[in-house]
């Protein structure tokens, strides 16, 4: 049995086969008729009206990083389109899968600079893992199973469907929806070769003090469980990078920390000694690795990643295997033998007391002063329990809790990590805490992150979205302050920020919110706020010139760490 | 092009709006002068082939090629020096006839470089000359008393030495693979 029915009837269709339920949303000229369409399929289809549609993208983001389904988005044309450039540059960089549907202008408009009309494509193409114009109604089958196919699989990725208006109304028999499982240009699971898998085993067999790092790539693929199983038996330190936090709890023995510019000592230190370093899901940032020409130079590196192109882009490695985390684990699994690393492990530990002492006790445990933001953090993650959903901000919020938070379930950070987005965190909860209504969704932010896309309180408002809201208010672009301060001289050139009153700002869209000033009012006013049912703006004013250490300075390297103003790190051993 | 090599990437495509696009992307990306570029449906049907040259390090150009191969659409993309490659290019010459007449060697010239007269009117005579570029670029320095109006080179056309036909290959493996799943 077929039927007549529009391309906008057919896109829903489309995307309701695929298992959507959510959409992340912004209506406009050029994207009526779908949005006309989705009056009628309310019960099927949740649609989150944001406020600007830089919001709707980020909004995916979360949704799609807490849930692991697909994110979408409706915009309309021209500017719709062209305010979801930073979410899909985000999702491009953090591999996140999202289909965002721009409306656009009737095709025989198109090339014309008619109202609203932007190359979109042209715009989109290096920003996307794929994009399509669809200008016929015939097409949209085909483009919607494409597009979630691609979104969702191998490394996963922004897609952008541009929609004509024409497509919109023209009608289209409607036949079975068929989803799309192969393209032939197009592999997203390569067979792992097995030769590749023996020599990685052989390098890590024979370690003496072999690291690993574990990825935001571990997060995707869900092999938690593989990756503990692989360090617990061949007893290796694992190391995780910023985006692959919560891939191994931050109680387990194995943990040594996170890696990187403003990682933990010990296992940045570590990079320096080990003599194998098994890279899994990650990509060598420049965050990661600092100077890479003396990243590890004395290990010999294995990168284990679903992306051949990382492959010796930006490091040198030995060996590398080419496929999906999870199979690669199961299959390195068996080859790899039992061992005892106690040396090497202890060996940790003189760099993991300097940092607790030097760094995380007066950041953490300050007895006296104003408030500290690692503290704030700490209490936080304490009383938010262990299933958690951190989502951070951009800047000192975002590296204060992404050290500071406590990580047991996986799933659990949720943080602009190769782009660095300001802005992305309120509306990123937002979509976590949709994509997880089960689980506490803690938002931390610094007084001007929040500011970028405050708009999206609106979203909380109307759909009373149960995110808890902490700004760790600084009146500074804090993370800027902090390097002008350390190598600008102290020139605070447009860091200071005069700032409005948060609390009515939150009461405004009706949100409960209170000022934390004193350390006094910071433990009862955190548990009010976990208690609450429902959002929740803590406006917490901290420490002015707070600085995130250890740091190891741009493009310097591990050795060069500082970890206080003025004091540089000192190897004990 | 000091320290730099001429490469050649070789890329088999599906026949798909904007992938020129999204290739030339990475080529800016990195920096990279394209000195030449053809486009055409390769000898498999419905399969398209770019034959890019450009000056490069090898490790920019293998990034460069893992890169594009990574684009959806893109079958398989390789790079090659000129040792591992036979390679063409093809050159137009339009001269005034009258300029041309005057030429005393007009004959010798022909025949040494084996061009070709695709067309004689009374005001201009067009020559065709292929091979490697410095061939004809040789041509054109003896026509140049002769007062060239216009002179246009296509970019590389290059075949492999190697024996296998990867692209072939490939095409039959994932052929396999659908049949597979089905």
């Amino acid at each position: 049995m077929s039927e007549k029915i529009t391309g906008a009837e057919a896109l829903l269709r489309s995307i309701e086969a695929e298992g959507v339920d959510t959409i992340f949303g912004y209506p406009g000229g050029a994207i009526i008729p779908v949005f006309d369409r989705l009056y009628d399929h309310g019960s099927k289809l949740n649609h989150i009206l944001v406020r600007h549609e830089q919001g709707a993208t980020h909004a995916a983001q979360g949704y799609a990083r807490v849930s692991g389904k697909t994110g979408v988005v409706f915009v309309t044309s021209g500017p719709g389109a062209t305010n979801v450039i930073t979410g899909l540059s985000d999702a491009m960089m953090d591999s996140t899968p999202l289909v965002v549907i721009t409306g656009q202008v009737s095709s025989e408009s198109l090339g014309s600079d008619a109202f609203q009309e932007t190359d979109v494509i042209g715009i989109t193409q290096p920003v996307t893992k794929w994009n399509h114009q669809i200008r016929t109604a015939d097409e949209i089958e085909w483009a919607v199973a494409r597009a979630f196919y691609i979104a969702s699989t191998g490394r996963p990725g922004p897609v952008v469907l541009d929609f004509a208006k024409n497509a919109q109304n023209e009608l289209i028999e409607w036949k079975e929806y068929k989803k799309c499982d192969f393209i032939r240009s197009y592999i997203p699971y390569p067979e792992v070769d097995e030769s590749e898998v023996d020599e990685v085993a052989a390098i890590i067999n024979e370690a003496k003090s072999p690291m690993i790092i574990s990825g935001h790539g571990v997060m995707i693929a869900e092999a938690e469980e593989e990756l503990k199983a692989l360090a617990e038996k061949a007893d290796i330190p694992v190391s995780t990078t910023l985006l692959g936090l919560s891939t191994i709890p931050t109680s387990h023995p194995l943990n040594k920390g996170m890696l990187g510019m403003h990682g933990n000592i010990a296992p940045n230190m570590a990079t320096n000694r080990c003599d194998v370093l098994i890279a899994v899901g990650m990509r060598f940032d420049d965050r990661v690795t600092g100077d890479v020409n003396e990243f590890a130079k004395q290990a010999k590196i294995i990168h284990i990643d679903i992306d051949e192109s990382e492959f010796n882009k930006n490091v040198k490695v030995v060996a590398s295997i080419h496929g999906d985390a999870k199979t690669v684990l199961q299959k390195l699994l068996p080859k790899v033998k039992e061992a005892k690393h106690t040396e090497w492990l202890n060996s940790f530990a003189d760099d993991e007391k300097l940092e607790q002492e030097k760094v995380i006790q007066s950041e953490v445990f300050p007895a006296e002063g104003e408030l500290k933001m690692g503290e704030v953090v700490h209490k936080v993650s304490q009383v938010a329990g262990a299933n958690a959903v951190l989502v951070t901000d951009v800047g000192q919020n975002q590296m204060m809790s992404s050290r500071y938070f406590q990580y047991t379930a996986p799933k659990s950070i949720i943080s602009s990590g190769g782009l660095g987005t300001m802005g992305f965190g309120l509306p990123a909860a937002i979509g976590a805490k949709i994509g997880a209504p089960e689980r506490p969704v803690c938002f931390f932010v610094g007084d001007g992150g929040i500011q970028m896309t405050v708009e999206e309180l609106g979203v909380i408002l109307q759909y009373g979205v149960a995110v808890k809201i902490i700004i760790l208010n600084n009146n500074f672009l804090g993370m800027v302050r902090q390097w002008q301060d350390l190598f600008y001289s102290k020139r605070y050139s447009q860091t200071p920020m005069v700032n409005p009153n948060f609390v009515a700002l939150a009461k405004a869209y009706g949100i409960q919110a209170e000022d934390v000033e004193s350390r006094e009012e910071l433990d009862e006013a955190i548990k009010r706020m976990m208690e609450y049912d429902g959002a929740y703006v803590l406006n917490v004013k901290v420490e002015q010139e707070g600085y995130v250490f250890p740091m190891v300075p741009a493009g310097s390297t591990m050795v060069n760490t500082v970890i206080a103003p003025g004091e540089k790190y000192q190897s004990t051993k | 092009m000091e320290g730099k090599t001429l490469y050649t990437v070789t890329i088999f495509s599906e026949n798909r709006v904007g992938l020129l696009n999204q290739i030339s992307i990475i080529y800016t990306r990195r920096k990279l002068n394209i000195e030449s570029l053809s486009v055409s449906p390769s000898s498999i049907k419905g399969v398209h082939k770019f034959t890019i040259t450009s000056y490069s390090d090898r490790e920019t150009i293998e990034k460069l090629v893992k890169q594009v191969e990574k684009r959806i659409g893109v079958l398989k993309s390789f790079f090659y020096t000129d040792d591992e490659i036979i390679y063409q290019e093809i050159a137009l010459y339009k001269v005034p006839t009258e300029k041309l007449l005057e030429e005393p060697n007009l004959e010798k010239i022909i025949r040494k470089y084996n061009a070709r007269i695709l067309e004689m009117s009374r005001d201009y005579t067009v020559l065709e000359k292929s091979g490697h570029p410095e061939e004809t670029e040789a041509l054109f320095e003896d026509l140049k008393c002769h007062d060239i109006r216009q002179f246009v080179r296509s970019g590389r056309v290059a075949v492999t030495k190697d024996i296998n036909e990867y692209v072939t290959m490939f095409i039959e493996e994932r052929k396999q693979a659908k049949e597979d799943m089905r």
